[in-house]
């Protein structure tokens, strides 16, 4: 196998709090800068479901030294890119831009992070644009936000868990100025962030402007997080909903699976099992539900709502979903996934399928940490999520170090009583 | 204060070689070291006069890596997995694009593996039946997305019965394929002549040329490539208005032409389309979402095709403010065309245009994209670099003549898709509006 390249690694920590991972890697003259915040969608109070993504628009708003608009702005007339995005366990903030921007980057993060201005007007608008961003994702489109609306109040009950992060439309039109500002002060202290910057720096030089920019933000508590802790199921759970746009069928199953950061010896054969299950032509499922009994016109196993396995506290889903035609009944498709995984449950893995997938897994680490971007949200969510963002750099070899046997006992215990299912009904024209 | 940038780094050119092989192949080679891999990128020719050439073309991608004349398709996917790669076929209206990624000590068994893939692929019957069947499957969830409808039906208003009119297949034609039709395009169309291979990564360009010309020696050339006859002038008319009963939001989709990459002109006409609506700090984000809140997506962007460039305009609006939204619309873009823009809007959107450019190739995958993007009309990197001089030249008056040709309001069609009886009303006090 291919040595993984080796990232360097430094961390300090503000007097007001802030945890600051720097990663110099000056091949090429680009800088990734991210902030994530520990709140997100499990963090919202009950009433305001879709809270946290709302706020996150409002923190490009402008704040104390920056016009509205003037954010992405200075950074895109600088050459860069910018965005941000609303997680279950975070919020994010990130630039990737020329290295000499690198200042200017932390000057406009710093000015968000200690204040950012939230008017009546930018909220108004901004709850107006979220509603668009919610009708062309969701509202208006096949399948949209299936399954990862629809699925966790089949598996979960808390609050935390199973609500819908997006947002109901009278919770976000009742948000007040009032509500954002204490969501801030709660959520938005130094201490509750961590810096990552990545990419063409110098450790000593960059220090010396996180301080001078991130420094003087007074220091505020650190909120307790949320507890999103659950019992398991015990037996199986069923619902279905219709989707009047979708033109074919599709089912979700969700299990819950080891804690990812208490317990990661015990996570990582999921990791795999969800590469042996779907990635690629050769995987299981795509092999049985697609190609002999086509019973799916497409299949993905995956764990985390959004597919990245190490960016989520406990509890954390692994998923199957598949689209379906109308003729192959949900029973038959499911019996077929139960069959998979009794197969690789009682039976292991065939000769070379291990070695196979963990070739496939070492190209695809590799293929994300090339890009600066990239890498640098990774560093970030690790920190924030592990506290340890050199797990980035491990994660080939401990992924390698999964036997066939741990795969197989992970496979055992996606039990049916132990799943949820979320059958989506098409109600769209054929 | 904002603090200034700080003086830029040089770019560094990548060591590159390139060859035309024997059989017409370009093949281009980019040492990129970064992470030891190696991105694969084949682009053949593959635009076709008949109409039924989509479809073909569709299941011909969809079927390619069904098993070839020594594998099964598990054998096949199994040699693939064993390198650490998968490979990808798609099509467009243009080309064939193969691609895939492999770590580095695995790419001459994967250049073998595609010189099979090229010339021994077998379409067996019975899987080109499924495949076949799941690909009518896959174009009735395509064609319930708005997005697809909006896209198939500016395609058609802008190019009509050019080939470029027809975005995807028709359901008919792919229902009436066999195996041994693909089996034919593949022989006639898949070949060497006027095709690009692009690997871009650890390597070392001129022995991997070398290693590629050794490798596809056994690719031959087959029929001469089918040249798309250019696309029509725009024909300026009613807007169209496709409804779609109880639609929450309306698609509102503008085109018209624009000026091609080859065209001296073409840096001033990307930085008209940027400061119009081709990135967030524009005039159009500013207006339709940051001010009024219409809509979370409006964009502008160039399409660049083999017989033609196009200008194109995308915005989904909340039902209700759908003729509200179309009228800033033709406003912003009306003022595009009559005032000139400011002189620091356009440094932005030139500063924005040479990062990005930066960025975008600071990656395996982001380099290896934009040189096969490039190859079609025989582009690569000095073209790049000519193209980033270029953009410190452009003027307000170069960004104006541009606006004036290609965004005015007078030389584009609107397409919407939308709750009819609910807008239709509404939009025919700004336009006259067609109903199919």
């Amino acid at each position: 196998m291919s040595a993984a390249p080796s990232y360097p690694i430094e961390r300090l920590t503000l007097d007001n709090g802030l945890r600051v991972v720097l990663a110099p890697d000056r091949q090429a003259a680009v800088v990734g800068v991210a902030v994530y915040y520990d709140v997100g969608m499990r963090s919202e109070p009950e009433g305001r479901t879709g809270f946290a993504h709302l706020f996150e628009h409002l923190m490009f708003q402008g704040s104390e030294n920056v016009e509205k608009m003037a954010h992405m702005r200075h950074v895109q007339s600088a050459g860069g890119v910018v965005n941000g995005s609303t997680r279950r366990d975070y919020t994010n903030y990130h630039e990737f831009l020329p290295s000499n921007a690198l200042e200017r980057a932390l000057y406009l993060e710093a000015d968000r992070m200690r204040s950012p201005r939230i008017t009546a007007e930018n909220l108004a608008n901004q709850i107006s644009v979220v509603k668009e961003e919610i009708r062309v994702n969701v509202l208006n489109q096949p399948y949209g936000g299936f399954p990862w609306l629809s699925l966790p109040p089949v598996l979960f009950d808390t609050f935390p868990n199973a609500h819908n992060g997006y947002g109901d439309f009278v919770d976000l039109d009742s948000a007040t100025v009032a509500d954002a500002t204490a969501f801030f002060d709660r959520y938005y202290a130094p201490g509750n962030a961590v810096l990552c910057l990545c990419g063409d720096l110098a450790i000593e030089s960059t220090a010396d402007l996180v301080e001078r920019y991130f420094g003087p933000i007074s220091r505020r508590p650190t909120p307790p997080r949320p507890d999103a802790g659950e019992p398991d199921l015990t037996s199986e759970r069923r619902q279905s909903t219709v989707d009047s746009l979708a033109p074919a069928p599709a089912v979700a199953i969700g299990w819950r699976v080891p804690d990812p950061v208490a317990d990661l010896d015990r996570y990582l054969p999921y990791v795999v099992l969800a590469e042996v299950l779907s990635e690629g032509d050769a995987s299981r499922l795509e092999q049985r539900l697609v190609r002999r009994d086509q019973a799916a016109l497409s299949q993905a196993a995956y764990l985390g709502l959004f597919g990245d396995p190490f960016d989520s506290r406990d509890p954390v889903t692994l998923t199957v979903q598949a689209i379906h035609p109308k003729q192959v009944g949900v029973d038959k498709l499911i019996a077929a996934v139960d069959e998979e995984l009794d197969r690789v449950a009682t039976h292991g893995l065939d000769d070379g399928e291990l070695r196979r997938v963990n070739a496939r897994i070492t190209t695809q680490l590799l293929r994300e940490a090339d890009s600066v971007h990239g890498r640098t949200l990774q560093f970030a969510a690790y920190e924030l999520v592990h506290q340890r963002a050199e797990l980035l750099a491990e994660l080939p070899g401990r992924l390698a170090a999964v036997t066939a046997a741990d795969v197989a006992k992970a496979a055992g215990t996606l039990r049916p009583e132990r799943r949820a299912v979320l059958e989506l009904v098409a109600g769209g024209a054929p | 204060m904002v603090p200034a940038l700080g003086p830029s780094r040089a770019v560094r050119k990548p060591t590159t070689a390139e060859r035309v092989l024997g059989s017409g192949l370009r093949v281009l080679a980019v040492r990129r070291a970064g992470v030891p891999l190696i991105e694969l990128r084949l682009r053949i020719p593959f635009s076709g006069r008949a109409a039924a050439h989509r479809a073909r073309a569709s299941l011909l991608s969809s079927g390619m890596l069904l098993g070839t004349a020594e594998r099964t398709e598990l054998e096949l996917a199994h040699a693939l997995q064993e390198l650490g790669t998968e490979l990808t076929v798609t099509t467009d209206v243009d080309r064939l694009l193969i691609s895939g990624a492999v770590l580095r000590a695995g790419l001459p068994a994967l250049l073998e593996l595609l010189a099979e893939l090229l010339t021994a692929a077998s379409y067996p019957v019975s899987l080109v039946d499924s495949e076949r069947r799941r690909l009518i499957d896959q174009l009735r969830i395509a064609r319930s997305q708005p997005h697809v409808v909006a896209s198939a039906a500016r395609a058609r208003r802008l190019f009509g019965e050019h080939p470029y009119g027809r975005v995807l297949p028709d359901v008919e034609d792919v229902a009436a394929l066999t195996a041994a039709t693909v089996r034919r395009l593949h022989r006639d169309r898949v070949q060497p002549d006027g095709s690009t291979l692009v690997l871009v990564g650890d390597l070392s360009p001129a022995r991997t040329l070398d290693e590629v010309e050794r490798a596809l020696a056994v690719w031959s050339p087959g029929a001469a490539p089918v040249v798309t006859r250019p696309a029509p002038a725009v024909s300026v008319g009613p807007a169209v208005l496709v409804d779609r009963p109880g639609s929450v939001q309306s698609s509102l989709r503008l085109a018209g032409k624009s000026c091609e990459r080859t065209d001296p002109a073409y840096p001033a006409m990307q930085l008209a389309n940027l400061v119009f609506g081709g990135y967030f700090s524009s005039r159009y984000v500013e207006n339709i979402r940051e001010d009024k809140g219409y809509t979370y997506t409006p964009r502008s962007s160039i399409d660049h095709r083999q017989a033609g460039s196009s200008f194109y305009v995308d915005a989904d609006v909340s039902t209700s403010v759908t003729a509200a939204a179309l009228l800033e619309t033709l406003y912003e873009l009306g003022r595009m065309a009559v005032m000139p823009v400011g002189q620091q809007e356009l440094d932005n959107a030139r500063q924005y245009a040479l990062g990005t450019l930066a960025l975008s190739t600071a990656t395996q995958a982001g380099l290896a994209a934009t040189l096969i993007g490039l190859s079609g009309p025989g582009l690569g990197l000095d073209w790049l670099a000519d193209y980033r001089r270029s953009l410190l030249g452009v003027t307000v008056d170069d960004v104006q003549e541009q606006s004036r040709a290609y965004l005015a309001p007078a030389k584009l069609v609107t397409v919407v898709v939308g709750d009819s009886r609910a807008i239709r009303a509404g939009l025919a006090t700004l336009v006259e509006v067609d109903v199919p």
